[in-house]
């Protein structure tokens, strides 16, 4: 393995973020996905099996339970990785299942989803947690919808680091022109979903060409890293960047002289003498020690567990969010949202639901807007009923005051789930998108009546505009037609004429 | 009692040490967190606590979340009376140590009915004395939440564990109809009844168990450490010949050799491995290298495929 960021880069977007200088070692979180044909099993089995992560009990017992092996002398690896009897008896993969597995570099977790159209909020679970995803094409096949299914919720769940893997590319000879084309369709895609950090390997996971070990004979053309090598560059998110949060979960009193607000910070950083609020309500304080069983610490950052305590007496309970006074979250009743139904009875427009978000509970009701439409990516007008894996754009109404921040901006204050009063089963998972306004307008502007404005660009530029959050997030709303810049003359000369 | 952090410092100083690595670092960040979410979400909760090295992780995690206060839920030890002795030792010594609330529960009707390892065969016997045995004392306790320190690269069926597991009111887990868990977001609520096993040490390996270990010296059993012992080959284990209830069968003798245990359980089902790793280094370096999986040792997982699922689903952990 001699992955380095130059390599790499043959094969990321110029405009992506280039790999940091110090290596990230924090444990990385990918989702795999692909439709039922492409080779998933055969992909995470191979992954786990050349990273040394399958031990030899384990293959025993596998090679007992598949009786035949295949032409390469290898387990069946889907028994590896369907756990449960119903999944065995049925030959399919039900729910997410998670696997670890190490280089010398960096550990990771996956979570292996369903590829089942009907298991899509399977693949929402597991999507949620992930830094990455790996998508899997068929090289015969190309890019199928439920390729772009996939892809779509990837994007939409916040992840931002696509792979690529062409897989079973020993079956077209290995063809240069059949990789590029499938990965420059992926490219133009996924950049439309807002994704520009992408990476497509062409691979046979079989073979085990291009997962762990390059496989520089059979395609001496490719120089982009393997696999592994992508995945042990990637990046995780940090949320450290912007403003403090803290969800308090739970308030500490283990004799009178002392009080500390445990929680996990969720965004920014803090130390002792920093001014912060408490929201909803407002109170301001400022921060005297924060705690932890390692000693009294001198700062703590996004993703640190820690007990924060105050300088004065002030009204903090579980549910309550300990900010920064700049760049504070979204406080309010109103807010737009997306979301994704998980449960046969869909989410029902009027309906009271409890929403957890951090450490906080309360009631909404929610009014659906519209449904994205997985196959063509279009959003469509729909106010009733959302079914099971629908994703639907809706209003959340709270009885009492909500804290928020968009979904894009910080992913653990942004996302909340919605739990069924009755049932008390987990129904939705959402991200919120905005605050609505207090008499209950859109809070973004639109542009100007029925007003259009056609622009005609290098495709280079063109791209990274449609890479923008603000594009992606109106992707509706716009049409996009690839032309040489002959036909883009004429059709700006004919225009011209009409004015 | 009422203490303040300095009395506390006094009674349990923190040690300083290294920072952890950043990939330990987010572990213990996770499971801190989910620890907190369940004592403040439930009314009854409790830790089992099995005295291995998962277990005192667990511990160890539990008493960082809650500081400077006291871990505030009692552990729950299931005795078999199969253990080996010096488990029960350590187990004394940490509840002493670390000012522990500890539940220990036998199942009284199978020891009265003389239900053993040797009599009964492991399958009926980890029914009786250990799954029937826990839910027992959850139904005693009126526990509506049981932290346990399950890992999912442990077992297939563990791979698709929820961090919150639910649990009806018998204590069955449903793997085909689990509740979504999306983010860190967990939902805690249930009806009158039912409960949810909650385990914070989902997304750590058998390594990362280790590392962590070296890293905050956790105390463990000494038993995980290679030691001149003596043991007795049977079913292809090699089983510590220590108690006087093990019968040696027609062919068997005592035999003594360098043996350790990488999982510790009830002693006739728990296989020693030889080994000469008589220190942390020396178990981390044999780890590294290690061809087989830990619960190779463990004779009720070898019953057949998906045994595991079996038990989990009749309310084992």
């Amino acid at each position: 393995m001699t992955a380095t960021a130059n390599n790499a880069s043959a094969t990321i977007l110029p405009f992506a973020e280039p790999a940091k200088a110090v290596r990230d070692t924090r444990p990385l979180r990918l989702i795999t996905c692909g439709s039922v044909d492409d080779g998933k099993s055969t992909l995470i089995g191979r992954l786990l099996w050349d990273t040394k992560a399958v031990k030899e009990d384990q293959a025993a017992t596998l090679a007992r339970d598949s009786g035949s092996q295949n032409d390469l002398g290898l387990p069946d690896f889907a028994l590896l990785l369907d756990g449960l009897q119903a999944e065995r008896e049925q030959g399919i993969t039900i729910d997410v299942a998670y696997r670890y597995f190490a280089t010398d570099r960096r550990s990771f977790i996956v979570a292996d989803t369903p590829g089942h159209v009907q298991y899509t909020r399977n693949m929402a679970t597991g999507a949620s947690t992930a830094d990455l995803a790996v998508l899997l094409a068929d090289a015969r096949a190309g890019l199928l919808e439920q390729t772009r299914r996939h892809a779509t919720i990837a994007a939409l769940m916040g992840i931002r680091q696509f792979v690529l893997a062409v897989n079973k590319f020993d079956l077209v000879n290995y063809d240069r022109a059949i990789f590029e084309r499938i990965s420059n369709e992926f490219r133009e895609f996924a950049l439309s979903l807002g994704v520009r950090q992408i990476t497509a390997i062409p691979m046979s996971a079989l073979k085990g060409e291009n997962v762990v070990y390059a496989a520089s004979s059979a395609m001496p053309w490719y120089e982009g890293p393997t696999l592994v090598e992508a995945l042990e560059l990637a990046t995780v998110r940090s949320t450290q960047a912007g403003g403090f949060r803290l969800p308090v979960q739970r308030v500490s009193r283990p004799g009178e002289s002392f009080r500390g607000y445990q929680g996990t910070v969720a965004g920014g950083s803090i130390k002792p003498g920093d001014s912060v609020a408490i929201l909803p309500a407002g109170t301001i304080a400022n921060v005297k020690q924060i705690v932890t069983f390692d000693l009294v610490r001198n700062a703590a950052v996004a993703g640190d567990a820690i007990t924060l305590v105050l300088d004065r007496q002030v009204d903090v309970a579980r549910g309550d969010v300990i900010v920064s006074l700049d760049g504070q979250p979204m406080v309010g009743h109103e807010f737009d949202a997306q979301l994704v139904s998980l449960q046969p009875g869909g989410i029902e427009p009027g309906k009271r639901y409890w929403l957890k978000s951090g450490a906080r509970r309360q009631r909404v009701t929610i009014e659906p807007v519209s449904q994205l439409e997985l196959s063509t990516g279009n959003w469509q007008p729909h106010a009733s009923v959302l079914d099971m894996n629908a994703i639907g754009k809706v209003r959340l109404s709270f009885e009492e005051q909500a804290v928020f921040d968009t979904y894009e901006q910080n992913r653990a204050t942004g996302a909340f789930i919605l739990i069924d009063p009755d049932t008390l089963n987990t129904v939705a998972g959402g991200m919120i998108t905005a605050k609505r306004g207090d008499l209950g307008g859109i809070h973004q502007t639109r542009s100007a009546d029925g007003q259009r404005v056609l622009l005609s660009l290098p495709a280079d530029l063109a791209e990274q505009l449609m890479a923008s959050e603000l594009f992606a997030s109106r992707r509706d709303e716009t049409e996009i037609r690839r032309l040489t810049a002959k036909q883009a003359a004429e059709i700006f000369t004919n225009a011209a004429s009409d004015i | 009692m009422p203490l303040s952090v300095q009395e506390t410092e006094v009674k349990n100083p923190p040690v300083s040490r290294p920072p952890l690595d950043p990939h330990l670092k987010a572990l213990e960040n996770e499971a801190i967190h989910i620890f907190r979410e369940v004592a403040a979400e439930f009314e009854k909760p409790v830790m089992l606590y099995s005295i291995g090295k998962d277990s005192s992780v667990l511990l160890h995690l539990a008493r960082k979340a809650f500081y400077p206060g006291r871990v505030p839920f009692p552990l729950l030890h299931v005795d078999t009376t199969w253990k080996f002795k010096e488990m029960i030792a350590f187990r004394d010594e940490i509840a002493q140590k670390y000012d522990l609330d500890l539940v220990v529960h036998t199942n009284q009707r199978g020891k009265a009915e003389g239900v053993t390892p040797f009599t009964h065969g492991s399958a009926l016997y980890t029914d009786i004395m250990k799954t029937e045995a826990l839910k027992q004392a959850l139904d005693a306790g009126g526990y509506d939440a049981a932290f346990g320190g399950a890992r999912r690269d442990e077992e297939a069926s563990r791979a698709k564990e929820r961090i919150y597991s639910f649990r009806t009111p018998d204590h069955k887990w449903d793997p085909r109809n689990q509740r979504p868990e999306l983010w860190n977001v967990y939902n805690g609520m249930i009806k009158k009844g039912e409960s949810v096993r909650a385990f914070p040490l989902s997304n750590w390996t058998e390594v990362d168990i280790w590392r962590y270990i070296q890293a905050e010296d956790i105390p463990l059993v000494p038993l995980y450490y290679a030691a001149e012992r003596p043991y007795v080959e049977r079913d292809g284990m090699m089983i510590l010949a220590e108690d006087p209830r093990l019968q040696l069968l027609p062919g068997e003798t005592v035999q003594r050799g360098s043996i350790r245990f990488r999982t510790l359980g009830c002693f006739p089902l728990t296989g020693a491995i030889r080994s000469t790793a008589s220190n942390l280094e020396e178990v981390i370096a044999e780890l590294e290298i290690a061809t087989v999986s830990e619960r190779q040792g463990r004779a009720i997982d070898r019953d057949q495929s998906g045994s595991m699922e079996k038990k989990k689903r009749e309310g084992y952990f």
